[in-house]
Parts: structure tokens; C-alpha cells; sequence
């Protein structure tokens, strides 16, 4: 497969000083690989020896997974929400389920935002990345209340807040990684 | 950005069915996901082992980040240790005279304890520590307070066994892998543990608030008997955790109890002991009689 790039770089490294400029191809593994294993290893953050007395730690894996989504529309499938949720539940310590359902949801909510929206922009993906992460993170403390008791929701005012101001920076992130992936 | 191009696939009948597939498998997967957590709602151990799974993988990455995080905490401690020496000298020996009497009276306690003990023919329950872990990591972003101990099933952790530090009660063991285990911590709104007040003993229940605050909630009813400031310490009652173990502080008064700020810190113990359960073959011995959620009829 051979993907058009607009801008040819410079070789960095002096070893692909004799490589061919022209035609080259992006490593397919790469392309794929990425946006997957970034998503994983930021659900993975929550297994660092962090200790919060309350959820305050950001879902990185979400905040990741949104961003792919929003940022790259048509590289992670509809249905792409069920197995990074459910991979995100190994670690995130909540009813096993509850992010294959809520994260799946949430992307079905751009599909049918995307559907009828013509155009978006960078503030209006904040604001829908905003939303979702409010509904996904209100949505799990729900669920959590269903198998377990569940705490007062006002405990989850600053992780909301704390969530919505780091997702720009999980964009860049994101944009850093896609610009990595599509180098040739 | 501009909605992708796949989204009007044209006249090819390959391309409609193709997109037309994904989102069949998107609703499916998201009632698959929807089942699941209708049986883990039911069920909570029910994936244990695919948690398990997941804090076995991950351990090994967590461990060495707790060994360093643990050394450059000792490495401030000291460093800053040696700034307030001077100051810390004079406290301590204000302490240290406070302490003389306090320690003697103590001791008088212990031998009028012993001959107590002595005329009530107990013998010293000592509740046995199985084994010395450290937490590696916690569900920092989820509501529920669960930690991960550095031990599992490799030293004899079992599910439904105390653990404490140093400073204090930190929970119970909920799932044991190979080499982890899952702690649910005193603070998770699930943990319910029988306390009373150090100074007279009076008996309470302590609910987790999930926000690193526990409820404590006395058995008499009636105006909240607690002060700012008092003592909460584990009472034994019911078995599992044995009594005496510190507890919490109490940091407010409610109308119908007090908020209590836990001894242990999860962010800042250095080790946690895994227990056995108090009382633990009284109840195996009822376990064996009546299993729980069955009561057998008693012939008469």
C-alpha cells in the first residue's frame, strides 16, 4: 500500500543516507501498531505505584482513545471501543465491562456526531472529547454503585475537571505518535 | 476535520456492506460488553482472574518503580532530617519526659493484664502474620479504592485475610494471583470493619467515604459521642481483623457520628503485612456447620 506523503524530510540518521527519497513506504506494522499499543499503555498507567486517597488520576486510556478518535476519524473501527474498554477494565479496577460498554458507547456518539456535523475544529473536539469524558466517568461511577457501594459522586468534580484540562495535551501526544506513524 | 471519506462508500455494493458490517459488529460488541457487566455486576469475583491476569503482567514495571520511588523518599526523609535536628532535639525531649510516666503506668497495665488474662484462662491470641509485602500500585482513577500487593498465592496470601502497616489497618485481601493480590482498602465504600474508640471502647462500625476518609458510625443511637481528635482502633468483633489495631483519627463530628482520617496511608507505608484471620478457625468451624447463605434446619 502506498500512501502519498506531502512532505519528504530530510534522513536523520546517516544510515539511510543511500536509501532512496522517493517512494518510500510506511512500515505497516507501525501504522497499525501504535495507535493500539498507545491506547493500551496509557489504560496501563493506573498500575504505577500512584496512590490517590480519592479517583483523581485522569483515564489516560480514554483521554488516548478519544483523541485517535477525534483526531484521526476513520482509523479506529466503530466497534473499536469494545476491546480497548474491556482492556482497559483489567486495569482500571472497575466491574469488568464497564468501559467495554461505556467507551463503546462514547464511539457511537462521535459516529453520529460525525454524521451530522459537517465540519469539526480542534475547540469543538475538546468540547465533545469534554462531554464524553464527564459522561464516561459519571457513567462508571454508576456502575460501580451497581455492584458495590459507591460514594458520593461529588468525589469525582476534581478528576472531571483535571481530565478535561489534560486532554490538549494528550492530543499533542497524539499527534506527536501519528506523525511518527505516517514517517516514511 | 472534515468527516472520512468512507462514510459515503458510493455504488460499490462491497464498500455499503463493508461499512454497513461494522457497525452490526459495533451494537453487538457493545451488548456483548453490556452482558459481561451484568454478570460481573452480579458476580464481582467473577473475572478475577482476567484482573489477576492484568496486575500479574504489570507487576513486574510497578515493583521496580515503587523500589526507586521508595528510595528517593528515604533520601528526602534524611536529608531533611539532618535541616531540623535542633528543633526536632528539643520536642523529642519534651516527649521523652512526657513518655517516663505514661511508660510506667503502662507497665503497671501489662502485669495487671497478664494476671486478668490469667484469671479468665485466655491464652494470648496472638493473631500470625503470613507474610511481609509492599503495595505496588492503586486504582487511582476509578472510585473504588483497591490496591495491589507485591505478594500473592506464592506466599500463602489468601483471599479474606487482613493486611496492616505499620501505621495502621489498610484492608483485606479480595484476589490473590500467583505473585500479586488485590487489596480493597479501609477507604473503598465496600469496607465495612467492626472498630471502637481507644479510650473507652465504645463500639462503632467504619464505612470507607472513597475519598481517603472513613465513616464512623457508633452502635448507640443518638447524638454523636465522639470528639476531634479521638482514637479509633479495630475492635475484633465478628472475627477477620483482630483487635487493637490503630485505625484512624477522628477529624470531624457528624450529626450521627464522625469522619475519621485512617493511620495507614497507602501512598506512604512502607511495607504491609498480610495476617491471618482473627478468630479464623472458630469460623472455618461454623463455616463447616453452616455455609454461608445456607442454613441447614435443625432436626429436632
Amino acid at each position: 500500500m502506498k500512501i502519498p506523503v506531502s512532505a519528504i524530510r530530510l534522513p536523520t540518521r546517516p544510515g539511510r543516507e543511500y536509501e532512496s527519497r522517493f517512494d518510500r513506504e510506511q512500515s505497516m506494522l507501525k501504522m497499525l501498531a501504535i495507535p493500539i499499543a498507545s491506547v493500551i499503555l496509557a489504560s496501563m498507567v493506573t498500575t504505577l505505584p500512584i496512590f490517590s486517597s480519592g479517583p483523581l488520576l485522569p483515564p489516560f486510556g480514554l483521554l488516548m482513545f478519544l483523541s485517535w478518535r477525534l483526531m484521526r476519524p476513520g482509523l479506529l473501527p466503530v466497534w473499536s471501543g469494545v476491546p480497548f474498554g474491556l482492556m482497559d477494565d483489567l486495569f482500571s479496577g472497575q466491574p469488568f465491562g464497564s468501559a467495554g460498554l461505556l467507551w463503546s458507547l462514547a464511539m457511537l456518539i462521535v459516529e453520529i456526531i460525525d454524521s451530522r456535523a459537517i465540519w469539526r475544529d480542534y475547540l469543538q473536539d475538546w468540547l465533545i472529547a469534554a462531554l464524553l469524558i464527564t459522561a464516561v466517568l459519571l457513567g462508571g461511577w454508576w456502575i460501580a454503585g451497581l455492584a458495590h457501594a459507591a460514594p458520593d459522586p461529588m468525589i469525582l468534580f476534581p478528576q472531571i475537571i483535571l481530565s478535561i484540562l489534560l486532554y490538549p495535551l494528550v492530543v499533542r501526544i497524539c499527534a506527536r505518535l501519528d506523525s511518527w506513524r505516517l514517517a516514511t | 476535520m472534515a468527516p472520512p471519506p468512507h462514510r459515503r462508500p458510493g455504488f460499490s455494493r462491497k464498500a455499503q456492506y463493508g461499512l454497513f458490517v461494522t457497525y452490526v459488529v459495533a451494537i453487538a460488541g457493545t451488548i456483548v460488553a453490556a452482558l459481561l457487566l451484568m454478570i460481573s455486576v452480579v458476580d464481582p469475583a467473577g473475572f478475577s482472574a482476567l484482573r489477576t491476569f492484568g496486575s500479574e503482567i504489570t507487576a513486574p514495571v510497578a515493583r521496580a518503580v515503587s523500589v526507586a520511588r521508595q528510595s528517593t523518599q528515604a533520601l528526602t526523609r534524611n536529608f531533611s532530617a539532618y535541616i531540623d535536628a535542633g528543633s526536632k532535639n528539643a520536642t523529642l525531649e519534651k516527649e521523652l519526659k512526657a513518655n517516663r510516666s505514661a511508660l510506667i503506668e503502662a507497665r503497671a497495665l501489662r502485669v495487671e493484664n497478664a494476671r486478668l488474662r490469667g484469671l479468665l484462662n485466655i491464652s494470648a491470641n496472638d493473631p500470625q502474620q503470613v507474610a511481609v509485602g509492599r503495595l505496588i500500585s492503586s486504582t487511582a482513577s476509578s472510585t473504588r479504592r483497591v490496591a495491589t500487593l507485591s505478594i500473592g498465592r506464592n506466599f500463602g496470601v489468601e483471599r479474606a485475610q487482613p493486611v496492616r502497616g505499620p501505621a495502621g489497618l489498610i484492608g483485606r485481601v479480595i484476589e490473590t494471583g500467583p505473585t500479586t493480590a488485590r487489596v480493597l482498602l479501609v477507604t473503598d465504600s465496600d469496607n465495612l470493619v467492626p472498630v471502637m474508640r481507644a479510650s473507652d471502647g465504645l463500639p462503632a462500625f467504619s464505612a470507607g467515604l472513597g475519598n481517603g476518609l472513613v465513616l464512623i458510625k457508633p452502635l448507640n443511637l443518638g447524638e454523636s459521642p465522639f470528639k476531634v481528635g479521638d482514637i479509633i482502633i479495630t475492635s475484633g468483633n465478628g472475627g477477620l481483623y483482630s483487635a487493637n489495631i490503630p485505625f484512624a483519627r477522628v477529624i470531624r463530628k457528624t450529626s450521627d457520628g464522625a469522619l475519621g482520617l485512617p493511620f495507614a496511608d497507602p501512598a506512604n507505608t512502607p511495607y504491609a503485612v498480610v495476617m491471618k484471620p482473627y478468630m479464623g478457625a472458630a469460623r472455618a468451624e461454623q463455616q463447616a456447620i453452616a455455609p454461608d447463605g445456607k442454613t441447614k434446619e435443625v432436626a429436632e
